[in-house]
């Protein structure tokens, strides 16, 4: 009987009262929620600084060696805080992975989008990701029990062959190893680069299947075959997303740890030969972890040092990563 | 000169060779995923008995286990579950319903964009310095073992949580981006209120594409060791944590939320520990990594199937 009484209106301005202080509640609570992923930024770049800034304020290093010094020996007792030979040896496994993620994941990427019918392409495709999904510590594994072993003869072909090509050329140079150490960079940069392979090959074949379908009936219009329509039509079109695929790739690569830490050896090490041991600062963060550094210590900051460094350079690679597609962005 | 067939049969050649290229690679990428698989299984295999994951670490390969680290495993991932679906979920329910374009929604956006692409040991750092460290400095009362986190399972937890966020967020938004906006006015229509819609339609909705994603980061989630390497999780636990209302041997009930801040350790980091031993014929513990291997590939493959059935499943069962 009362209920028959409120019009409509009323009712309607009821539950909205009603409704207004939950909704209200409901959605501060949501944008806490993402606020938080800030802080969890905020929260890195204020732990990377507090720590770091401590050590490079110390009167045993200063930011000019830390770059310039070709000697990191934190742990020993004449010490060198030059942070190159990390570097050096994480941009030599990057390269290397690099050198197998984007070719084959590019080749993989057209063939998925631009020859292989749809049916196999849903296949294909999960399965290939599987390959990013494999734990890193499993890869590291692989590394030294298959891939460094399955790589000796080959390496040593090819540093035989590299000798004698030297001893023409150059006949007062001194050969290098024909020995693959069983940890080195380049096995290690060879399984990052099969881990990478899906990010290359995913990403960049949805792009290229976002290029509408006019542009290639276009290009078939006028002649073109599914290769040279692919690789002139196709491929440019989808340029920027093709080229943040690489560059999360590369970031992927920079900041990987596990595999590295296990199979490309633990010691910093300035070279131009890859096939050598090395560690990255990844790797090195990781051996420090695992021993028992005092909390304060010089040598405990380190990591943080390192970490800082590598934050920089992901941080890098991400913009430029965004600026890419935004340079290149073609809309249709 | 060639003539117009010459050019087309040229064509056509070099786009098949072009597809077989395309087969082969994809072949062979396949295959390293299987001689990695043959390879742990050839090696672990026969070490995985009921033995081996009912016993704890121990100095002796044959003899050493992996209880803790599953344990630990498990109880980390339920630590980090619990904390990025929640958040995660919410964050992408603001951003994708609630949120309007301005300024401060796109620094939210950028800032997402660039936690997913910064090195999971970032996060470790992170969790050390501000989670174990900081933590003590500002909360801590020294006697108080709770006040600080310390190197325990919340810790790790927490750590892999915050790593995981933004697939969680990004998996989200994709799913809700996925329902058409009518679906949205036919509920305003009936006089929904926004958190109505949410409730009652746009999450049932999407439920698959978000459990999808939910998975996927549990399964990297799972398979991490770096970021708990660095916050200092144990090689060598011989124990479990303690279960709720348990007693120690002192004879004390313990809370039931004292696992939270037990030290653990977890499956890759069993794994990495047995993998960087010196292992000889008669105490091979090279044996024991590869057995730990393929508890781990078993678990991340098995999820990772998951999500795709699942994913596959609302591609093909939901048509607006």
């Amino acid at each position: 009987m009362t209920q028959a009484a409120i019009s409509p209106k009323e009712l309607s301005v009821q539950a909205a009262t009603r409704l207004r202080p939950i909704e209200r509640t409901i959605e501060f609570g949501l944008l806490l929620a993402a606020i938080f992923s800030v802080f969890i930024t905020a929260g890195i770049v204020y732990v990377l600084f507090s720590e770091a800034v401590p050590f490079f304020r110390h009167p045993d290093v200063s930011v000019w060696k830390f770059l310039t010094d070709t000697e990191w020996t934190p742990l020993f007792s004449v010490k060198h805080f030059g942070i190159m030979p990390l570097v050096v040896g994480t941009l030599w496994t990057t390269v290397i992975a690099l050198l197998v993620a984007m070719p084959v994941g590019t080749i993989i990427a057209i063939w998925l989008s631009e020859f292989a019918n749809a049916k196999v392409r849903e296949i294909i495709k999960p399965v290939l990701e599987l390959l990013s999904a494999v734990p890193t510590v499993v890869y590291g594994y692989f590394a030294i029990t298959v891939v460094a072993p399955a790589m000796q003869p080959v390496y040593t072909w090819l540093a035989e062959a590299i000798n004698s090509v030297l001893a023409t050329v150059a006949p007062g140079a001194s050969p290098i190893a024909t020995e693959l150490p069983l940890f080195n960079m380049l096995s290690a940069g060879i399984v990052m680069g099969i881990m990478i392979v899906p990010y290359v090959s995913s990403l960049s074949e949805d792009a290229m299947r976002s290029v509408p379908m006019l542009l290639r009936e276009g290009s078939y219009g006028m002649g073109a075959n599914r290769l040279t329509t692919a690789v002139r039509v196709v491929f440019p079109a989808a340029l920027s997303g093709i080229a943040a695929s690489y560059i999360l790739a590369i970031s992927r690569a920079v900041g990987e740890t596990m595999i590295v830490a296990i199979a490309a050896g633990q010691q910093p090490n300035l070279t131009a030969n890859p096939a050598e041991g090395g560690a990255t600062i990844t790797a090195y963060i990781v051996q420090v972890s695992m021993g028992d550094l005092p909390h304060g210590s010089l040598e405990y900051q380190t990591i943080f040092a390192a970490g800082i460094t590598l934050f920089f350079m992901t941080l890098a690679f991400n913009l430029m990563g965004a600026w890419l597609r935004k340079r290149y962005r073609q809309a249709y | 000169m060639l003539s117009t067939e010459q050019v087309i049969r040229r064509g056509q050649m070099r786009d098949r060779v072009f597809s077989i290229l395309g087969v082969a690679l994809t072949i062979l990428c396949l295959g390293v995923l299987a001689i990695l698989l043959v390879n742990l299984c050839r090696e672990g295999l026969a070490r995985i008995d009921w033995q081996f994951l009912t016993t704890f670490p121990s100095r002796r390969a044959a003899k050493a286990g992996i209880f803790s680290a599953w344990v630990g495993s498990a109880l980390v991932m339920l630590v980090t579950g619990l904390t990025a679906i929640p958040l995660g979920v919410a964050a992408g329910v603001y951003l994708e319903e609630y949120g309007r374009r301005n300024w401060f929604t796109s620094l939210i956006e950028i800032n997402i964009a660039n936690l997913a692409g910064v090195p999971s040991i970032i996060y470790g750092l992170m969790a050390l310095g501000l989670l174990i460290y900081k933590w003590e400095d500002w909360f801590g009362d020294k006697t108080d073992s709770i006040a600080g986190l310390g190197q325990s399972i919340i810790t790790g937890g927490l750590t892999l949580a915050f790593l995981i966020l933004p697939i969680v967020i990004v998996a989200t938004r994709e799913a809700l981006r996925a329902i058409p906006q009518h679906m949205r006015e036919a509920a305003y229509a009936l006089g929904a209120s926004r958190w109505q819609v949410v409730k009652d339609h746009l999450l049932p909705y999407s439920t698959g594409g978000i459990s999808t994603g939910v998975i996927i980061a549990l399964s990297r989630a799972i398979g991490e060791t770096a970021p708990l390497v660095t916050i200092g999780a144990l090689t060598y636990i011989a124990f479990l944590p303690p279960a709720p209302f348990s007693h120690t041997e002192s004879g004390q009930m313990v809370g039931p939320f004292a696992w939270l801040s037990s030290p653990f350790t977890v499956l890759p980091i069993q794994m990495f520990n047995w993998v960087s031993r010196p292992s000889s014929d008669d105490n091979n513990f090279a044996v024991n990594a590869a057995a730990a291997g393929i508890i781990l590939m078993l678990v991340t493959l098995t999820m990772n199937t998951v999500a795709i059935v699942i994913r596959a499943r609302v591609r093909k069962k939901v048509k607006w």
